[in-house]
């Protein structure tokens, strides 16, 4: 019976946490943007304006749920719920501490990145069911911008993965009990958090959704809840990036006189803080040289770094 | 290399606007200073005579792009004119200001109150007792009949500024 | 045609205009204020100053006035040129000198020419450092509001008041910057046309006084099309609505009716619409106790009472043809009776024969313009038609102005035309009961009781056609005009009769009948003008229903359908009284409460002519069609609308399924072949909203604040489903089609002096051609006709007086009367006699007459009337007093004893 109970607990106690960091981070991206704006952000609704995403998630729930009619209906509403449950499925393998960890896969890191080209689906049909130009363009850059910028990232960890020698979170992790993989693989960290930021469609490559030019990208007919999913699957894939960064490169759960747990969520909030300083700070690059960004300069960079590490780990 | 630099540079840039002085007012419990001119709530003013300076022209409506002014000119035995009601539907109200730019008489203006919630469309249905003040508002000392060719009770004809008192037709003098 | 050239584009023009007619017929802006297409140029306020260049190569050119120019070939002008420009900014900066700072609060303010050329001049700042001459104003009536302050100085007001329309009560006095326009003293302006003061005045001095007191801006008054109900011609007029109250009635031009004015009895009578007697809500009435029921309620009685048998329908003239047309649908077409007594019926057959084949035209007022030769058979045109002696006070300038021809002077040029005529008239003889507003300008008058003015015409057209029996002898005083006018009708080109029934007596209409029948013998375009009493006479004459006496005293009439009662004659109150004594049920279909819906048992609030749509037929066969202005509130629905229900109930959905107006007039034309034309009337919305007349301006107000108080939600406008307008300021923003045009307005140009944009040419026809349908236009006429076999004098009896209906503009049509200015100069109930008879009878102007009419007494003040013949007393005609009157022609008088 406990055999049954404790996975589920792992599951229960790791889907909450999530969702709630999750929620957190609306409150905490307004409250950072607006520290960096000399402004004070959301404060009114409860402690601190922590409440403000109550009210967001009461406000969002009471608004029209339309679906357009001239979308494509079915394939409408499967598209945020492939976003949630993508990014979600990923946080599976994702160690918060030695003991909690929902299932500790062999091949955690690979997993995670067949998850987070899951993601590409959700914007690619979302786009494409609201049957809007918009959206559609949205759509289309995502699926370019995600695919290329997968192909960095994968080989970007690769550097970690030869370091530690194997794909399992938990054992990357514990291979840096000595030094933080960020000092040996500063070049392949680099590569990861920019990838990450153009995976999660953060500032500045949130070009899917570049309100300027496309109104609202790949979700420009979506309201209500379903609108709701794109956006916490959003700030599911910036907490789930920033988790992998803390996991891959900052030792993870490791540190000193506090818990596991706690360490491990101060590194994944404070790397999320700095998804947020790029959004207060830089703008937004044209596609063209977001992709030459990513095949001319990450790839090489990539590449290079696997190749560094392969050779002195070899010799 | 120069632009991820320039990327660096804004990011600490802006990173230490964290440690300068917030710019936000904290409105209900720190009042914020209003200009004289802000376009907030619109009132009717009275003439230095402490009467009403409207004379029901109906140029603020024509003005009003929202069309949110409604009124009905009517004219008191000694011909002044009047709106019998003036009413301006503040919820559909802009506050562009218009109204006041396009006023004759300075009557209608626009003052610094923005505090015009209320849970009930109609509240914000505004009659003309609810706009007119006791006073002349921001522009003191001036009186439309004053200077208008219309006479009135208190000013008969060329009694106006700048007028020659009346021509008497039968008089034979050139 | 010559060509012109304007900023060195070609145009070209007609022959024989003036500089500032053909640029503003070429849609070009050029400022004016004296000229007005009415009155012509005299050249006085210097504002259409144009650059003239003598070739190509000539750049320095002289300043000319265009309106004093006559277009020649090859003329080249420049209106933006920079000289030319200043000097009219410089004028306008003179004329402005001492115009008050009134615009606030002037009536005029949003429709006024004057500042609509300040702005198309440019003119924005006061250099006139000096104080302001002011004047004092004049109490002018009831209807026109004087503020002399504002006045430029035009002339425009007198050139209309006096030399147009024949007015001598408004004058000019003073010189240089002290001229003053008004009369001598206070008083009323007497003129019947003194209301176009208001659109004849450039600026503020002439305003509305009956709009004064609750003043609405042009830009937010709903207008649509109208026809004017208060006589038979049929004037176009634009009427005004705002927040369900009609606020005003303007002219609305059309090129062979009204074109430029109205009479004051159009323009000021309106306000019954807006009258607390208005019926709002259906009425039953039991046992004396009257009680508010829904429509459907009352639908369901009336639709009872004609199922139960024995109901007939009493058509009205002042009631659309859609009105009549569904009563009698209703009740049967053997069942239907018009509303008038007999001597009226015989009057309106006879009107319907002339129209139907008379050799003479029935003229447009138009054509009375140009008519050379007058005679004016016993009707007193200024107060039963009066537009028509407008007509007539331009057509006897016609001979003099040959003169002006024969000198070369362009007919536009005003003041050397007047120099020219000198005050001379051209033939025109008048013969009626009374005095007349014409007779200063007649070339003979005489005063004749109505026998004796059909036998003088008789005479009158034996002389032109011998085959005309004798008329036998007439008195000497009468006798002497024979000649004179017979000649002068006989010599003119295009002679003109006008009769009417005015004065009650048929012989005087036959009379008419024959001596244009004898003078189209020999002049081909001989014109009979004919006056009728009511908006819709012709048109009801059309239907062919018997009259009232018909179905007097029949015993198989249950119950009486009355729509739109107009009692105004005697005659009519005495023949419809008597059906409704013996009618068990009566149910009435009106708009203002009376004496009829008093003892209806079924009251049906009726639509005025400006809350429904219709088609009335004018005096001369025009079927012309009025536009509904405004929704009425209250239950109050349109007429045919009402009685197309009952039919429906009453007689199965199929008797009366009409879905709107067409389906209608067809359905009319299919039974009524002489009405066939008026199906072409109707116009039918294109698709779409964008096809739709807009019955507001795009400047309309207050759109989300004027029923904020009742409703914060802002209703949706009623729709029109029964013509191609809207009832907001959406629609086709081009120009609307010739019989829609809901408002005169152009860009620049927000007075009505925009008209300009809107005529094919200036004073010719409306661009896109003149609304309505001359029913019978394509007539063949057998010329051989009979004449009329002469009228036998009524034997004088002894110790009696024939009664002679006097007429008046403001009292004799009782719908006008419910406007207080109209009440207010209307004359009290009165006897008019004349010197002698006064001296016989031994009374003083106010002493109470016994007038015994029909055996019954009466008690009427006596009031001297210049001109009546002995033995005749005259009645004021439409006076509510007058109307219950029993309707005798003979009245024994008894002065004070």
């Amino acid at each position: 019976m406990t055999g049954l109970l404790a996975p589920l607990a792992d599951v229960a106690l790791v889907l909450g946490l999530v969702l709630t960091m999750a929620a957190f981070l609306i409150w905490y991206e307004r409250r950072l943007l607006a520290l960096w704006q000399d402004r004070y952000g959301p404060n009114r609704v409860g402690p601190f304006g922590l409440l403000q995403v109550v009210a967001d998630v009461i406000k969002i729930f009471f608004k029209e749920d339309w679906v357009p009619p001239f979308a494509d209906r079915t394939v409408f509403v499967l598209a945020p719920m492939v976003i949630m449950v993508a990014v979600l499925m990923s946080f599976a393998v994702v160690p918060i501490s030695p003991e909690i960890v929902v299932a500790d896969s062999s091949v955690g890191v690979l997993f995670i990145l067949a998850m987070s080209s899951m993601t590409v689906y959700a914007s690619v049909l979302g786009g494409w069911a609201s049957n809007n130009k918009y959206a559609l363009l949205g759509g289309l850059r995502a699926a370019a911008q995600m695919v290329s910028y997968e192909v960095f990232m994968g080989i970007s960890l690769m550097g970690v993965v030869v370091l530690a020698g194997s794909f399992r979170l938990g054992d990357i992790v514990e291979a840096q009990s000595g030094l933080w993989n960020c000092v040996p693989q500063f070049l392949g960290m680099l590569v990861f958090a920019v990838a990450g930021v153009a995976e999660t469609k953060r500032v500045p490559f949130d070009l899917p959704e570049a309100e300027a030019e496309l109104v609202a990208g790949y979700h420009t007919e979506y309201s209500g809840m379903k609108f709701g999913m794109f956006f916490v699957g959003e700030y599911l894939g910036v907490t789930l990036i920033s988790a992998l960064i803390v996991l891959l490169y900052f030792g993870g759960w490791r540190g000193p006189w506090l818990p596991p747990v706690v360490w491990f969520l101060l590194k994944t909030l404070a790397v999320i803080a700095v998804f947020f300083l790029l959004r207060a700070s830089l703008p937004r690059p044209r596609f063209d040289q977001l992709m030459a960004y990513g095949w001319k300069v990450l790839l090489p960079l990539a590449l290079l770094n696997l190749l560094v590490t392969g050779l002195v780990v070899l010799s | 290399m120069r632009a991820i630099f320039n990327s660096l540079r804004s990011m600490a840039h802006i990173f230490m606007h964290a440690f300068a002085k917030r710019e936000t007012v904290q409105y209900p419990e720190e009042r914020p200073q209003i200009p004289p001119r802000w376009r907030g709530r619109i009132i009717l003013s009275r003439d230095p005579d402490g009467l009403e300076r409207c004379v029901a022209c109906y140029l603020c409506s024509a003005a009003c792009p929202v069309d949110c002014i409604a009124l009905q000119a009517a004219e008191t035995p000694d011909g002044r004119r009047y709106p019998e009601f003036f009413r301006i539907n503040f919820s559909r109200c802009i506050f562009c200001g218009f109204c006041e730019e396009a006023c004759p008489t300075y009557a209608i203006q626009l003052t610094p109150d923005f505090e015009l919630c209320e849970l009930e469309r109609t509240n914000l249905v505004y009659e003309k007792e609810h706009l007119l003040i006791n006073g002349t508002g921001k522009y003191p000392g001036y009186n439309f009949y004053r200077v208008a060719g219309l006479a009135v009770a208190g000013k008969d004809k060329g009694e106006a500024a700048g007028e020659d008192p009346p021509i008497d037709v039968r008089d034979l003098m050139p | 045609m010559v060509r012109i050239f304007v900023e060195g584009t070609e145009h070209e023009v007609k022959e024989g205009l003036n500089l500032l007619q053909a640029v503003l017929d070429l849609g070009y802006d050029l400022p004016y204020f004296c000229w007005h297409p009415a009155l012509g140029s005299v050249g006085a306020c210097r504002q259409c100053a144009v650059k003239q260049f003598r070739n190509a190569d000539d750049t320095t050119g002289m300043i000319v006035m265009a309106c004093m120019t006559p277009v020649a070939d090859g003329l080249r002008i420049s209106i933006v040129d920079e000289e030319a420009t200043a000097f009219r900014s410089a004028v306008i900066g003179w004329l402005m000198t001492n115009h008050p700072h009134d615009c606030p609060v002037c009536d005029e303010g949003g429709e006024c020419h004057l500042q609509d050329m300040t702005v198309m001049v440019g003119h924005s700042r006061r250099e006139h450092r000096f104080a302001k001459r002011t004047h004092r104003n004049q109490y002018l009536g009831p209807f026109i509001n004087h503020e002399m302050n504002r006045c430029i100085a035009c002339y425009r007001c007198v050139r209309f008041y006096r030399d147009y329309a024949g007015g001598d009560d408004l004058d000019v006095f003073g010189s240089r910057n002290r001229v003053y326009f008004g009369r001598v003293a206070d008083g009323v302006l007497e003129s019947p046309f003194s209301g176009n003061l208001v659109e004849v005045c450039p600026t503020g001095v002439f305003t509305d006084k009956t709009a004064k007191a609750c003043s609405i801006r042009a830009w937010d008054l709903q207008t649509a099309p109208s026809l004017c109900p208060h006589c038979g011609l049929g004037c176009n007029t634009l009427p005004g609505e705002r927040t369900g109250v009609l606020r005003r009635i303007r002219n609305r031009y059309h090129g062979e009716v009204n074109r430029y004015f109205l009479c004051d009895r159009g323009r000021f009578g309106f306000e019954f619409v807006n009258s607390p007697r208005r019926l709002g809500q259906p009425v039953i009435r039991a046992n004396g106790e009257a009680t508010v029921v829904s429509a459907a309620d009352a639908v369901d009685r009336v639709a009872a009472i004609v199922r139960a048998g024995g109901a007939v329908g009493i058509g009205s003239t002042v009631a659309s043809l859609e009105a009549n047309f569904a009563l009698r649908r209703l009740v049967g077409a053997e069942r239907f009776v018009m509303g008038v007594g007999a001597v009226e019926a015989e009057h309106l057959r006879t009107v319907a024969a002339i129209l139907r084949d008379h050799p003479a035209r029935m003229p447009s007022l138009r054509e009375v313009e140009a008519a050379d030769a007058v005679l004016i058979l016993g009707e007193d045109v200024t107060n039963t038609a009066p537009l028509l002696d407008l007509a007539i006070r331009q057509a006897v300038l016609n001979i003099p102005k040959e003169r002006v021809r024969e000198l070369g002077v362009p007919a536009w040029n005003d003041a050397v035309v007047r120099l020219v005529v000198n005050r001379q008239t051209g033939p025109l003889f008048i013969a009626t009961p009374a005095a007349t507003a014409l007779d200063g300008i007649a070339t003979q008058t005489v005063r004749a009781t109505p026998p004796t003015i059909a036998r003088l015409g008789d005479a009158i057209a034996k002389i032109v056609d011998n085959a005309v029996a004798s008329p036998g002898d007439l008195p000497f005083a009468v006798a002497r005009i024979v000649g004179p006018a017979a000649r002068a009708l006989r010599r003119a080109t295009r002679p003109l009769v006008v009769a009417g029934t005015g004065t009650g007596d048929i012989a005087v209409l036959r009379a008419a009948s024959n001596i244009a029948r004898a003078l189209s013998r020999h002049i081909p375009d001989t014109a009979l003008a004919l006056v009728v009493p009511d908006c819709n006479s012709v048109g009801a004459a059309l239907f062919d229903a018997p009259d009232l006496s018909a179905i007097e005293g029949r015993e198989d009439i249950r119950a009486v359908l009355v729509l739109e009662p107009a009692r105004t004659s005697r005659e009519r109150r005495a023949a419809l009284d008597a059906v409704l004594d013996r009618a068990d049920h009566v149910v009435v279909l009106d708009h203002l409460q009376s004496t009829v819906s008093d003892r209806a048992e079924v009251v049906l609030p009726a639509a005025t002519f400006f809350e429904c749509n219709g088609t009335l037929v004018n005096n001369e066969a025009r079927a012309q069609r009025f536009y509904q202005v405004f929704a009425p509130g209250d239950e109050v629905r349109a007429s045919w609308r009402w009685l197309q229900r009952i039919c429906q109930q009453a007689h199965g959905e199929g008797s009366a399924s009409w879905s709107g107006p067409d389906d209608l007039t067809a359905a009319m034309s299919a039974e009524l072949p002489e009405l066939g034309p008026i199906v072409g009337l109707v116009p039918r919305p294109g698709p779409g909203p964008r096809s739709r007349v807009p019955r507001q301006s795009h400047r309309v107000t207050g759109r989300t604040a004027v029923n904020a108080h009742l409703t914060i939600r802002e209703p949706k406008p009623p729709t029109d489903d029964e013509a191609p307008m809207t009832f907001s300021m959406e629609g086709s923003p081009g120009r609307p089609p010739p019989d829609l045009v809901a408002r005169y307005w152009s860009p620049g140009w927000n007075s009505v002096q925009a008209l300009t944009r809107f005529q094919q040419e200036i004073g010719g026809a409306v661009r896109g051609g003149d609304p309505g349908i001359r029913l019978f236009a394509d007539r063949v006429v057998d010329g051989d006709g009979a004449y009329y076999p002469p009228c036998d004098e009524p034997v004088p009896r002894y110790g009696e007086w024939l009664l002679v209906p006097l007429h008046h503009l403001f009292g004799s049509e009782p719908r006008s009367m419910e406007s207080p200015g109209v009440a207010e100069r209307a004359p009290a109930p009165y006897l008019g006699l004349n010197d002698d008879d006064a001296d016989r009878l031994r009374v003083d102007p106010g002493d109470m007459v016994t007038v015994e009419i029909d055996s019954r007494a009466f008690e009427l003040p006596f009031r001297l009337v210049d001109g009546l013949p002995s033995g005749c007393a005259g009645l004021p005609e439409g006076l509510p007093a007058i109307a219950g009157l029993p309707p005798g022609r003979w009245a024994r008088l008894k002065g004070p004893s």
